[in-house]
């Protein structure tokens, strides 16, 4: 019978042959810790079944040295493999400068992404090979989790807040993107694909979806998130108290993304997504220091989407070339 | 010759005894009435699975029966199974006590296991519920269109039968024992009982306000879990997981007490390092407080909070490890006999290693990311629970049958089953490890799209 069953999947990023090299490694130890015990019961059984001839003799009277030598060799073994697993983990954490950023908003039970000139897709996301890409990641209703065996990683999707994470395609192709958080019905459905194209194919790509394709007259090409955010600020009027360069009523929000914003109640706390989430949504609940609470709440005004753009076009304030 | 089974006949006389022992048979029949149901939950599960589209019932029954199974399994088998039957039975034999301090208390506490156990019977009969039996919000408070509450209430109270068990044995442990049987000559089944009951007694209230909050949302809309109403998604993972994780504890613990008499008794020798046994069960008990955040390595938990709980997962395991080196020292120049007990015994040890192995990958964070929520944790878990709990379950009742009943099982048939058991385990569970290393998520009702996950 043929058959396409691989004990491990697909390596297609940067971060996957480490983890490989990991998990051999435990399997190396942990099958022969698994031989070493059911041997020793195997053969302990049967030497010394009863009725056999085997001396009874000189039975062990104190087993402290052996108990402290299995005590210390378990600890050491452990504490090796922790060092090993949380190195890779962390880096795992810490997205490369310059990553492509993608904004991923999970709905049940459906993936949808938005890339940073603005195309949107479905269920699919084209990626350029061996370039750090970043993805923050929402989720409209209930917790999901995105998960690309082939990549080795795994984020939850949490309802209001973002998560991030990263990786780098080395491998040109296509890669299941499975949901691994029970959301309900149709969670065994909840999959995607993640397609690796060189940069060329990809830059091609992009252009297609963008609608700069020959013969077209209309410019379908969507707007970059930058853009839909910057339109939205005026008009939900943000920009009548967040004047730039002044911060009389309410903090000049250019430059502040990824500062430490001095709260009211003595704490601080770091600008970034989340953060900016929650002031649009609740701004009452984070005053910062020497202003009054005088922004209303944009709960039910606002869509994820037009959240996620609102934060890219505040993220571009604080960068040295403005937007167009 | 009068004895406890046959004083009185009638159901009256059983329905109101105060007996630990009766009480024990009592608690036997229960669960092994809801291990049917967990048993047919699990068994419509994998026909469905059979074929690999799924075609015995929908997307919703699927998610259903996952739940049923593991809400019965969990809270109506397992957690009850040694400490209620066996440790109700045995306990006040093996200190030398009467009864246990509490009698009537012990009475009630099955009376609240079987209110709690119709309230989820029934919530399963009116039409299900399909949150899983981890309760997640926001979907369980916010989304979900099945008997949530009904479920949880009967989990709630069933929590109340473990508070009270629990403390019922720590008083009885630490008042009733004969004199002269000091700490240090205790039973190692009793030790392992002792912190279980700690356990039981302090985390399975976490549970009972975690459900209680649940509630709650779920009724009127008061935001403590769902962002939407101003709650935190995460905040449900925490308090849960405060509780199961030691819970996790409860359902083996036990089994380590049971696996700790048979295997001296058919290895005719005393157990090896007695000292470090009971030490290990109590770093168990305690250290298992601390773990609940291995659960949330991919949840969006800061990384550093993941460092610790990685490290001190690690650190739960050591004692885990002592005891199986100690349980294996101690065939070493023994008299082994292979009877009924002494199979499902070393079946035990045998399958709690995988299942301790398979959680030394899990507790290694850059490996955890990948096999979270997938097959590997499903067949780990299950090692442990089912290959360690049901396996030393089993054994106990043969053990102690005679005991309890004044007969003897069929050796023949006792030997044939704990084979068959070990032998189904081991088969059913190590394939599934590996699959899912290849990258396969678990509550799925399709089998198709991810098991060609390595396309």
């Amino acid at each position: 019978m043929k058959t396409d069953f691989a004990l491990f999947p697909v390596s297609a990023s940067t971060i996957a042959s480490h983890v490989d090299t990991v998990m051999i490694a435990l399997l190396v130890i942990c099958g022969a810790i698994t031989v070493l015990v059911f041997g020793l019961i195997l053969i302990l059984g049967i030497r010394y079944r009863r009725g056999s001839l085997y001396t009874r003799e000189l039975r062990p009277k104190n087993g402290n040295f052996l108990e402290w030598s299995w005590t210390f060799a378990t600890f050491g073994v452990f504490l090796g493999l922790f060092v090993w697993g949380a190195r890779i983990y962390f880096r795992m954490h810490v997205a490369p400068a310059g990553a492509l950023e993608v904004s991923v908003l999970a709905k049940q039970w459906m993936w949808s992404f938005q890339h940073p000139d603005g195309a949107k897709e479905l269920n699919e996301l084209h990626i350029p090979l061996s370039q750090p890409v970043l993805l923050t990641m929402t989720s409209q209703d209930v917790i999901h989790s995105f998960f690309v065996p082939a990549f080795r990683i795994k984020q939850d999707v949490l309802p209001g807040r973002y998560t991030q994470v990263w990786f780098e395609a080395n491998k040109p192709g296509a890669y299941h993107l499975f949901c691994t958080q029970y959301c309900g019905t149709a969670h065994a459905d909840m999959t995607g694909k993640i397609i690796v194209q060189t940069q060329a194919d990809y830059e091609r790509w992009l252009a297609g979806v963008s609608g700069r394709s020959a013969g077209q007259r209309v410019e379908l090409r969507p707007l970059s998130p930058i853009v839909l955010g910057e339109h939205l600020f005026k008009k939900l009027a943000c920009i009548t108290c967040h004047v730039e360069g002044r911060g009389t009523v309410a903090p000049d929000l250019s430059h502040i993304f990824g500062t430490m914003a001095q709260l009211n109640n003595g704490t601080s706390v770091k600008v970034d997504e989340t953060y900016v989430r929650a002031h649009i949504l609740d701004p009452g609940a984070w005053l910062v220091r020497g202003y009054d609470p005088v922004m209303p709440s944009f709960r039910g005004q606002v869509s994820e989407e037009d959240i996620m753009n609102l934060i890219a076009y505040i993220k571009s304030l604080g960068q040295e070339s403005k937007p167009k | 010759m009068k004895n406890y089974l046959n004083e009185s006949l009638t159901l009256k006389s059983w329905l109101t005894t105060t007996d630990h022992k009766r009480i024990g048979i009592l608690y036997l029949l229960s669960i092994t009435f809801f291990f049917l149901i967990g048993g047919a939950a699990a068994t419509l599960i994998r026909l469905n699975l059979m074929t690999p589209q799924g075609e015995l019932v929908r997307a919703d029954t699927y998610n259903k029966l996952f739940t049923v199974h593991g809400v019965v399994m969990v809270w109506f088998f397992l957690i009850p199974s040694v400490p209620s039957v066996l440790g109700n039975f045995l306990i006040p034999m093996m200190i030398g006590a009467r009864d246990v301090a509490f009698p009537r208390l012990n009475l009630a506490s099955w009376y609240i296991y079987m209110t709690g156990g119709l309230f989820t019977l029934g919530a399963i009969l009116w039409g299900g519920v399909d949150t899983g039996w981890t309760f997640y919000t926001p979907y369980s408070t916010m989304f979900s269109n099945s008997y949530v509450i009904a479920t949880a209430a009967g989990v709630f109270i069933t929590g109340f039968s473990s508070i009270f068990t629990g403390l019922n044995f720590l008083v009885t442990i630490h008042k009733m024992r004969a004199p002269g049987l000091t700490w240090n000559r205790l039973p190692l089944f009793v030790w392992s009982l002792y912190s279980t009951s700690i356990i039981l007694v302090l985390a399975t209230p976490v549970l009972a306000i975690t459900l209680l909050l649940m509630a709650l949302e779920r009724i009127f809309r008061i935001g403590v879990f769902d962002p939407a109403l101003g709650g935190d998604p995460l905040l449900f993972q925490h308090l849960f997981w405060f509780y199961s994780h030691p819970a996790v504890y409860v359902m083996i613990l036990p089994g380590m007490g049971v696996v700790s008499e048979i295997v001296p008794c058919f290895a005719r020798k005393r157990i090896f390092g007695y000292r470090f046994m009971t030490v290990s069960v109590l770093a168990i008990g305690v250290l298992g407080f601390l773990v609940w955040g291995h659960h949330l390595f991919v949840s969006g938990q800061s990384v550093y909070a993941g460092l610790v709980f990685s490290l001190l997962s690690f650190m739960v395991a050591i004692p885990s490890a002592i005891k199986v080196f100690n349980w294996t020292a101690t065939l070493y120049k023994g008299s082994v006999s292979f009877s009924t007990p002494m199979l499902y015994a070393l079946g035990f040890i045998g399958l709690f290693t995988m299942g301790g192995l398979t959680g030394i990958f899990l507790a290694v964070l850059a490996v955890d990311v990948h096999v979270h929520d997938t097959y590997f944790v499903i067949a780990h878990f299950h090692y442990i629970m089912v290959g360690g709990m049901v396996s030393a379950y089993l054994g106990g009742v043969h053990f102690w049958w005679p005991k309890i009943s004044g007969r003897m099982y069929s050796e023949w048939w006792g030997r044939i089953s704990a084979l068959t058991l070990f032998w189904v385990l081991i088969s059913r569970f190590s394939p599934s490890s590996f699959w899912a290393i290849s990258g396969c998520r678990g509550a799925i009702t399709t089998i198709r799209p991810s098991f060609r996950c390595s396309m």
